[in-house]
């Protein structure tokens, strides 16, 4: 898995509310498959992770949470900014007892909570250090996939170290961060955005597609989530929306069925049919726009009973099948 | 178990409600119950102004917010019984700007304005947006005293990684301009640092040199210079974040949970009341979007699905049996709500519930937003 294909970084984003970090948790499990070894990073100190693989909360280690079918292991690290800062403050400058100096003077708590910005470049930073670890001629991880922050935050978060290029004109920083937007500029990224067929979420899938593109960001598959087969067929589903079901027919298999005694049972039907029906036919249309963006799609099914490690499992194999069209 | 209601009506009519402040994870539909109060204030004689941080665009276009220009906009043929609503998005970097005109001379002002760091700090980093959100929501507040153009300001909170940093803002400004640090960054360079080392001992030659190791020497003149620029404008900053704060603790303040009955949603919602609660912030209730309902219940999801299967087994009545098992779906995701909002009000009893139901499609013009008001408004408990 993932060996004929370039992309080593996932970044994985979508609309709050679409399932961007179970798509992003069944990513890294299909990416594990076969023997992999994968790291899921958390950037916004959500425990989301722990709570879908069911562990304990995350601690800034990257740690095995979970087991890859036909082996595979899936780490998984939630960045701490902080821990983020004094680890690259030691990794290239060394600083030892200045770090501390650093700290006490409130340096470390000014970088990481007061002024805007800093967060993301120590967040973009540690993902970036992962993803080109190595151990002797190695990788230590086959691909890095980052559960990061929603649509509406992507390109700002992405983009933060060419702002940063920008603003440092020589020096450590100004490598680094060159570096840094060199990966995410790369075919070894990719952005894959996560959305509903509803209105909104279609619509800043589309808006991010756009600025991804205009950042010159790979942008990589869309992953439709959530997704449900009609439950009637075409001409029922144009029936249901206009009213035109036939409810003798439908209080005749209610009486078939012993259900004849419960008053409004037929009408709460009828309506829910027509609820489905509009929303089979909103749906539609959303997905003829996704369609539209030309970037490969692939759907997750609805899991009536919500996700969980099952369903996790489940919704990986799915991204497996869809290797066809998404080389993940 | 009944999950106390929520009487929004009431809070909406009570002219000591000055404030609404609508929290909760990105995606629950904050800015849609944020503008559907606005919609319902202004038809039940309330002048309403909603500051929306970042809305979704066809929700904007409807309230006539296409472009951005910082002000709010009255919105026509909203408004009865001498009501109105007015609507705004946030231009965060044309905030910033603002506050640094107004304090200080023009000189000084176009020179920060023309910082590079400013630039980016201004208009592309994450962070700015909960600073200005609090400004902008003190600012409407003022003016809502001063011109009595809108007595009542409805605001959405910024998308940012949890909902609630804009609490935070003036703290953390706070601890920045009482730290070490600043005076470290105001620290004339060249004066050597001397007169500093008195003060800060060998820690300041120390964090200067690793600044200038890190940074670069370009990159911390140029912070220098921001900050030194930007010293005269923080104070005030400061003052009016602390003094919103404040507000924000006041009775005429409502704060709205919202939230989708979905586990991840209602525990993000959990950690809002919690954090509400410890910062004596007025909690009004919870906000329980899209909730699925059905009007047989009586029905449950075992008993349909059975007798879809019984007719299936008849190979009769297709579909009737169809229609049995959407039914069958929708409660089992109604079961689940339930379950989550369930442990939800159990570990909140006192918290008050109200509730707006999924509907097909997305909410976007006023006729929606007036229709959310109302089921907002004539909720029942969603546990009964």
């Amino acid at each position: 898995m993932g060996n004929q294909s370039p992309t080593r970084l996932h970044v994985v984003t979508g609309k709050g509310g679409t399932g961007k970090t179970t798509a992003a948790a069944a990513l890294a499990l299909h990416l594990a498959s076969g023997g992999q070894r994968v790291l899921l990073i958390e950037v916004e100190g959500r425990q989301g992770i722990a709570q879908l693989f069911d562990v304990p909360q995350l601690p800034y280690e990257e740690r095995k949470v979970a087991l890859a079918r036909g082996g595979g292991d899936v780490y998984a690290l939630a960045i701490d900014p902080e821990d983020a800062l004094y680890e690259y403050l030691d990794l290239y400058y060394r600083l030892g007892r200045a770090g501390k100096a650093l700290r006490k003077v409130g340096v470390v708590e000014f970088a990481t909570t007061v002024a805007p910005g800093v967060r993301d470049v120590l967040l973009t930073g540690k993902a970036y250090e992962a993803t080109r670890r190595r151990h002797g001629q190695q990788y230590v991880y086959d691909a890095v996939v980052v559960d990061a922050p929603p649509t509406g935050r992507i390109g700002r978060f992405l983009n933060v170290n060419a702002e940063v290029a920008g603003l440092a004109k020589m020096g450590p920083i100004r490598r680094q961060a060159d570096s840094i937007m060199g990966l995410l500029r790369s075919p070894r990224t990719a952005v894959h955005l996560v959305t509903l067929l509803e209105e909104m979420p279609v619509q800043e899938t589309a808006d991010a597609v756009d600025e991804l593109r205009r950042l010159d960001i790979p942008v990589g598959a869309i992953v439709v989530n959530q997704t449900r087969h009609p439950a009637l067929s075409h001409e029922q589903l144009q029936d249901a929306q206009q009213g035109r079901l036939d409810g003798g027919e439908v209080a005749a298999g209610l009486k078939a069925a012993g259900l004849s005694g419960h008053s409004g049972l037929l009408d709460a039907l009828l309506r829910e049919a027509r609820a489905h029906a509009e929303r089979v036919e909103l749906e539609t249309a959303q997905r003829a726009l996704v369609q539209a963006l030309d970037q490969p799609v692939v759907e997750l099914p609805w899991l009536v009973d919500g996700v969980d490690l099952a369903g996790l499992y489940e919704l990986s194999d799915r991204l497996g099948q869809a290797e066809t069209e998404v080389p993940w | 178990m009944t999950d106390p209601t929520l009487d929004v009506d009431a809070l909406l009519h009570d002219p000591g409600t000055t404030i609404i402040v609508c929290c909760g994870a990105g995606g629950v539909g904050k800015t849609t119950t944020a503008a559907s109060l606005g919609v319902r204030a202004a038809q039940r004689g309330r002048r309403a102004c909603v500051l929306t941080i970042d809305p979704a665009r066809r929700l904007a276009q409807s309230l006539g917010l296409e472009e951005l220009d910082n002000t709010p906009r009255p919105i026509d043929s909203v408004g009865r019984d001498g009501g109105a609503l007015f609507a705004m998005m946030l231009d965060m970097k044309r905030t910033f700007d603002e506050i640094v005109q107004q304090h200080g001379d023009p000189a000084r002002a176009a020179q920060i304005l023309e910082n590079p760091l400013y630039q980016s700090l201004s208009s592309s980093f994450a962070g700015t947006q909960e600073y200005m959100a609090m400004e902008k929501l003190g600012q409407l507040h003022r003016e809502a005293i001063e011109t009595g153009e809108w007595d009542l300001v409805i605001v959405d909170t910024p998308p940012s990684r949890s909902a609630l940093d804009f609490l935070d803002a003036p703290d953390r400004l706070g601890s920045f301009l009482d730290g070490r640090f600043v005076r470290i960054l105001l620290a004339p360079a060249k004066a050597g640092g001397k007169a500093y080392m008195k003060v800060f001992g060998g820690a300041f030659t120390l964090v200067t040199s690793s600044l200038n190791k890190v940074l670069g020497a370009q990159l911390l003149n140029d912070l220098q210079t921001l900050v030194a620029g930007l010293d005269s404008v923080f104070g005030g900053f400061r003052e009016r974040a602390e003094r919103t704060y404040a507000l924000l603790q006041d009775p005429g303040t409502a704060f709205l949970v919202v939230a989708a009955p979905e586990p991840d949603a209602l525990r993000e919602a959990s950690f809002f009341v919690e954090r509400l609660q410890q910062d004596a912030m007025p909690l009004a209730g919870l906000v329980l979007n899209r909730v699925h309902t059905t009007e047989a219940a009586d029905v449950s999801g075992a008993r349909a699905e059975g007798a879809a299967e019984e007719l299936d087994e008849l190979d009769e009545h297709a579909l009737t049996s169809a229609l049995l098992r959407l039914h069958a779906d929708t409660m089992r995701v109604r079961d689940r709500e339930r379950h989550v909002l369930t442990r939800f009000t159990g570990a909140h009893p006192d918290v008050a519930v109200v509730s707006a139901p999924a509907l097909p499609g997305d909410v976007h013009d006023v006729h929606g937003l007036e229709q959310m008001g109302a089921a907002l408004a004539g909720s029942v408990a969603v546990l009964d």
